[in-house]
């Protein structure tokens, strides 16, 4: 079997019993990329003397049983908003061309302790904000499936890098459903956990309350393998949750028996492609006959969240991207008088037109005289949403509903209309607002061939549920004879 | 009830947002910002009386621990960074005039 077409665990359990070398995997990753990445562009930056030399190192204490992780060795992309000492990180953004951090975000770290390979940095929308890849200053992420088509975004280069094989998983981030959408997109697993459960410790952050980092890869259980990893208590990061099981892969039974399903109305009216709605209801289906109790109900409040989403994560993003400058890293205007005229055309210069669109309207939203009508209005918004779903969970286990109301669409369609861009995150957002669990599992392909993927959502901390339904979808898929063993070829 | 945005918040905005925005930058802002705003006023429609505002989903306290150094002396690498620099500092233009 090649290398590139190999599961992480598949992978990883070669290199364990010494049949494939780590350098062989790095090696086959590396030609991927050289083959794929000339269309693709999945990567901001490819690190392949970095990648072979810390082959040769985790082989060595595979060796002498130093590192006896079951994803030892395994390449990996990650998202170019998260540090990484020493490499390139630049948030997609002109501001940070030649910022190369001093440290290494601790979900990266902890991947590397479990002896982890990093292949490179892959590519996203500008700060994450944006939904197709388009808005990257280092060019736009095609997805695999169809290169005429978007990846999604913001985590777009890590699931096309996925989906081409270039890596064998890959770490994104999730603010507004930038796992789950261009997961669902390029065909393959991605999981946003509860909200506190992976430090942002050096994600380079874009809506804090909002932002959190998962894991994106070719099925549930590398996904649930990479999220044992990754999630830790942090106390780097003041938002970081202790959690009591951190067990995943605990979770991978095909037996979902008994398991309430709750499929909300509101998800599945207007506005929803008919293809798309057909193959959901298809795999909802599947869950029934194994056993799942599946009951439709009325969520409310959906469309309220894509306001108060744009309106919280802006304004967070207008605070948090005020330290980029020009001044201790990154990107400096050549000319300027003064100090304010320095950081003006700085930050003009190197931020991208999305990026100043939400730091406008963040500025405008935590100004004196509209704080309490805007982002007053928009928190106690979320509290009634996360009331919804509280309701919603005292009746089910998990909910089922799409991961983006249409498969991906056309390069160069989506950003000359922001709002109606905007509105594609309607079933995603809700999730980051009330900081809950999702996962998207792929369950199909529209008549184009473009993949679709069914997002699962849990109650606080219940990752496991979801988790066990995902699982139990895909292993009734694949015995079907319909897995995506070709990934970003055809089904 | 469509948004009418200023001139003059506009510059406001921008002066808070620390962008310098060319005249068609401007009127892009201002008309992207008057779309989302009324979509944003949707929000106007839920009654949100005795609701309370949830900054996050968890309750967030802050976290302590004893004043102790545990990373060594970085600023050699974190000047590497700086786009300008002198001697042991960042340099930026004149502060104070």
């Amino acid at each position: 079997m090649d290398i590139c077409s190999m599961t992480a665990l598949e992978l990883g359990k070669k290199i364990q019993q010494k049949k494939i070398s780590v350098v062989e995997a790095v090696k086959a990753a590396l030609e991927c990329i050289e083959d794929r990445e000339p269309e693709i562009n999945s990567f901001v930056t490819v690190d392949a003397e970095g990648a072979l030399k810390r082959a040769e190192e985790v082989q060595k204490s595979i060796g002498e049983g130093t590192i006896t992780s079951p994803l030892a060795g395994v390449p990996v992309g990650i998202k170019d908003n998260m540090c990484t000492k020493g490499l390139l990180t630049t948030c997609g953004s002109k501001i940070l061309k030649n910022f190369k951090p001093t440290f290494t975000a601790e979900a990266v770290r902890n991947l590397e302790r479990a002896g982890a390979v990093i292949i490179g940095k892959t590519n996203m929308d500008e700060f994450a904000m944006g939904s197709t890849t388009e808005t990257s200053y280092y060019g736009e992420t095609k997805n695999p499936w169809n290169p005429a088509h978007v990846p999604g975004g913001s985590s777009g280069g890590s699931c096309a890098a996925v989906a081409a094989g270039e890596c064998t998983y890959a770490l994104g981030s999730d603010t507004g459903g930038s796992i789950r959408q261009p997961s669902s997109f390029c065909g393959v697993v991605g999981i946003k956990p509860t909200y506190g459960t992976v430090s942002r410790y050096g994600l380079i952050a874009y809506g804090s309350s909002l932002d959190q980092i998962g894991p994106i890869g070719k099925n549930v259980a590398d996904c649930a393998a990479v999220l044992e990893i990754i999630a830790s208590h942090d106390k780097k990061d003041s938002t970081s949750i202790s959690r009591k099981d951190y067990g995943f892969t605990g979770a991978l039974i095909d037996d979902i028996k008994g398991m309430r399903i709750g499929i909300p109305r509101d998800y599945f009216g207007e506005g929803l492609d008919c293809e798309v709605k057909e193959n959901i209801l298809n795999a909802v289906k599947v869950l029934e006959d194994k056993g799942a109790s599946v009951e439709e109900f009325d969520l409310s409040l959906v469309q309220y969240a894509i306001p108060a989403y744009y309106v919280i994560a802006s304004a967070e993003a207008s605070s948090n991207l005020s330290r980029f400058d020009g001044v201790k890293y990154g990107y400096r205007t050549e000319t300027y008088e003064g100090l304010h005229d320095m950081y003006k055309k700085t930050r003009s210069e190197g931020f991208g037109a999305e990026a100043k669109r939400r730091i406008m309207l963040g500025s405008f939203v935590l100004s004196s005289g509209y704080y309490d009508a805007y982002y007053l209005k928009a928190l106690r918004t979320k509290t009634l949403i996360k009331n919804a779903f509280d309701s919603a969970f005292d009746k089910y286990d998990i909910i089922a509903a799409p991961a983006a109301p249409t498969t991906a669409p056309v390069l160069g369609k989506s950003l000359s209309d922001p709002l109606k861009m905007y509105l594609g995150d309607i079933y995603t957002v809700s999730v980051n607002l009330a900081g809950l669990p999702g996962i998207s599992v792929p369950v199909g392909t529209d008549s184009s061939g473009l993949p679709i993927g069914m997002q699962l959502i849990g109650n606080c901390f219940e990752e496991k549920k979801i988790i066990r339904a995902a699982y139990a979808y895909e292993q009734t898929r694949t015995a079907a004879g319909k897995g995506e063993s070709e990934y970003g070829k055809t089904v | 009830m469509a948004n009418k945005i200023s001139d003059e918040t506009i510059e406001y905005v921008g002066i808070l947002a620390k962008l310098w925005l060319s005249d068609e930058e401007k009127e892009n802002a201002r008309s992207d910002m008057e779309k989302m705003l009324d979509y944003i006023d949707t929000l106007n429609e839920l009654d949100t009386t005795g609701t309370e505002p949830m900054s996050h989903v968890f309750p967030v306290n802050n976290v302590f621990r004893e004043d102790i150094v545990e990373n060594g002396d970085g600023s050699e690498d974190t000047l590497a960074n700086a786009p300008l620099k002198k001697e042991q500092g960042f340099k930026v233009p004149k502060t104070i005039r």
